[in-house]
């Protein structure tokens, strides 16, 4: 029931953003259609264009064809994104958005994930042993140090990055996913190289965000031993190593599971800025271009995948998040006032 | 009414305030700004995290206004190009490539920004304080729908919405990107106000007014909001430093127009004018880093140290475990 529940709210928010995303394309200044008759005219010289043609490129770019009513543009918008046709893109001529976006979300999720894993595993070490050694010289001066670095923007530490490793010093590379001249494939050079390229961009999110992990970790294992059943277990005679890991470290690592996914919705906005600093040719990298470019598309296009990206990985938490701690139940109806 | 009041006006001084008459109203809020906002950050005080942040955003609110009497408005040619800093009393922070003083392009740049993190700041609040108390304290249909809206807000990743919105429809006042920067930020603060809401609305002086028949409104604005005022006070901060964030971001992008100076339009100059391959423009880059990090790094530490404040029974109980955990180590 409560999986319904929940498939069900995830869809409604889906097509809330796709009537968020129509509403965006048609609050366009002027219109993609003026866009596009535009680039049509450019093209072609001012006659030999009718309005059915232009009508009909517009269908083939937005999904919609602007001579017909508000409500059916709206149902062909919605069918047609539903279907997977995002439409064409019109800075890349010829290409649909949907290949665009085949082509870059693999680096851009490649990019997160190694990321996001790094960021929580050393967060989650890094909190539990300052929770372990709280008050020590240790634990205070890791706050500070975690506080300073939670409020680096990551891509100040970015551009600082490629300062001081990849001009400075020359031992990362500057930009790009894999070296020139490397042929594609899953040989260990190719695979090495594109590891290496990521270096610094991974390295950027994770030296930016472990800080916060980190005192979120150590602010749930400090809530959690002062509860008196740690108190109880240890006069149970129950060893040091098993309430650290068994009782501590799993009540206080659940909470951080829900935030874990919510940070993924967090990473992919930032992988924008990332993507352009490194020259990255992932899905931030291209929705950048594209608004750059008027690319009204495939601008739409990407930020719909990456909401369904986001949707999907928070839905995943919230079903697994009961499997994992029993005593989530689904909220039990309050009365009303 | 009147008679239900009467019999319990000796034992149960509440009644005079669901009255209403104003007299006794502004007095309960002078008492409950006290109780709530003044006693808190008057403890917040003696944390030095506070101290030091306050003290750091202090400086930066007098930077984008009195600094703005002493040091000249950014131009070209105020020195020698690329000069380096701490040289010359007219460009201390030395300069950039075009001659022009790098103190006075860091001045300059705080007003737009402190007003895009005021105009962010206020509205996720009250957007998160009206819609979290409401949907905590209604319940039912309203917090079903409130819920799901809160939802939508919540999923939708705000850096690239925001680069939409900020691509569509192009806004120039400071206050109206601070806006568009949080239009979703408050979601977040919304849903921790509402489960806070939840508990408190079953306390018994919550009972009280509601039995007495006050209205919603005045039990939400009378005994819900003073409890979950520090709370709010505290995201306001973070709500702050997430507007830094996002302005300087889309600032570096280029992506917001209309502003002659901002550390993030600094910052993308400094990279792109190949600032980064000598080390005589390396001031270029690291003064507006260190203004943005300043900035944010104030308020970090601020609304950090504040943070105790809002569990002071988990401290309590871990100050009596303390010791005893000290010896459980094998």
């Amino acid at each position: 029931m409560y999986i319904i529940k929940r498939l069900g709210q995830a869809f409604v928010t889906f097509i809330a953003v796709i009537t968020v995303t129509f509403g965006l394309i048609r609050a366009i200044p002027g219109g993609p259609a003026d866009h596009i008759r535009a680039q049509v005219m450019r093209n072609r010289g001012a006659d030999g264009v009718s309005m059915a043609e232009i009508n009909s490129l517009t269908e083939a770019y937005t999904n919609y064809d602007p001579s017909t009513p508000v409500y059916v543009q709206y149902f062909d918008y919605v069918t047609n994104i539903l279907q997977g046709d995002l439409g064409q893109s019109m800075s890349f001529a010829g290409k649909s958005v949907s290949e665009l976006i085949i082509k870059a979300a693999p680096w851009t999720i490649f990019l997160l994930t190694m990321a996001i894993l790094l960021t929580f595993a050393i967060g989650i070490v890094l909190g539990a042993v300052m929770a372990y050694r709280e008050g020590s010289r240790f634990d205070t001066g890791s706050t500070v140090f975690a506080m300073f670095l939670n409020s680096v923007p990551y891509y100040v530490a970015a551009i600082f990055l490629v300062y001081l490793l990849s001009i400075q010093l020359s031992i990362f590379p500057q930009s790009g996913n894999y070296a020139i001249g490397i042929e594609p494939g899953l040989t260990p050079i190719f695979i090495s190289d594109v590891f290496y390229h990521a270096t610094l961009p991974i390295a950027s999110l994770v030296l930016t965000g472990f800080g916060g992990v980190a005192i979120t970790m150590r602010g749930n294992s400090i809530q959690e031993i002062g509860e008196d059943y740690i108190r109880v277990a240890h006069l149970r005679g129950v060893p040091g190593r098993r309430i650290a890991v068994r009782y501590v470290g799993r009540n206080a690592l659940l909470p951080m599971y829900t935030n874990l996914m919510i940070s993924v919705g967090f990473m992919f906005g930032g992988s924008v800025i990332l993507e352009e600093i490194f020259a990255y040719p992932g899905l931030g990298s291209y929705l950048l271009q594209a608004i750059h470019a008027r690319d009204y598309p495939l601008m739409m296009g990407i930020f719909l995948v990456i909401t369904a990206a986001v949707l999907l990985c928070i839905l995943i938490a919230d079903l697994t998040y009961g499997m994992i701690d029993p005593r989530v139940s689904e909220g039990e109806g309050k009365e009303a006032y | 009414m009147a008679e239900t009041n009467s019999t319990f006006d000796a034992t149960d001084d509440r009644d005079s305030t669901s009255d209403g008459s104003t007299a006794t109203r502004s007095e309960l809020y002078k008492e409950w700004i006290d109780v709530a906002v003044l006693a808190p950050l008057r403890i917040a005080w003696n944390d030095w995290r506070t101290k030091a942040g306050s003290l750091i955003v202090l400086f930066y609110v007098l930077m984008g206004t009195v600094g703005l009497y002493l040091v000249p408005a950014p131009s070209q040619g105020q020195g020698p190009r690329l000069a380096g800093p701490f040289e010359s009393m007219s460009y201390p922070l030395g300069t950039t490539q075009l001659g022009t003083s790098l103190l006075s392009e860091l001045v300059y740049s705080t007003p737009p920004v402190l007003k895009m993190i005021l105009a962010g700041a206020v509205f996720s609040t009250i957007m998160a304080t009206i819609v979290g108390t409401i949907s905590g304290y209604k319940g039912g249909a309203v917090d079903t729908v409130l819920t799901t809206f809160t939802d939508i807000a919540m999923t939708i990743p705000g850096l690239p919405l925001i680069i939409l919105l900020i691509a569509v429809f192009e806004p120039e006042s400071p206050y109206l990107i601070g806006i568009f920067l949080t239009i979703n930020a408050w979601a977040g603060l919304a849903r921790s106000i509402r489960s806070q809401v939840l508990s408190i609305r079953d306390h018994s002086y919550v009972e009280v007014s509601r039995i007495m028949g006050a209205s919603t409104p005045k039990i939400i604005v009378d005994d819900v909001l003073p409890n979950i005022m520090p709370y709010v006070l505290i995201n306001f901060v973070n709500s702050a430093r997430g507007v830094i964030f996002g302005a300087v971001a889309l600032f570096y992008l280029g992506l917001l127009s209309g502003f002659s100076s901002n550390w993030g339009i600094t910052l993308n100059e400094a990279y792109t004018n190949a600032a980064i391959y000598s080390l005589d423009a390396v001031h270029w880059l690291l003064f507006p880093m260190i203004a943005i990090v300043g900035l944010s790094f104030g308020l970090v530490l601020f609304a950090q140290g504040t943070e105790k404040l809002f569990n002071p029974r988990i401290r309590a109980r871990h100050a009596d475990t303390v010791d005893d955990t000290a010896h459980y180590e094998e």
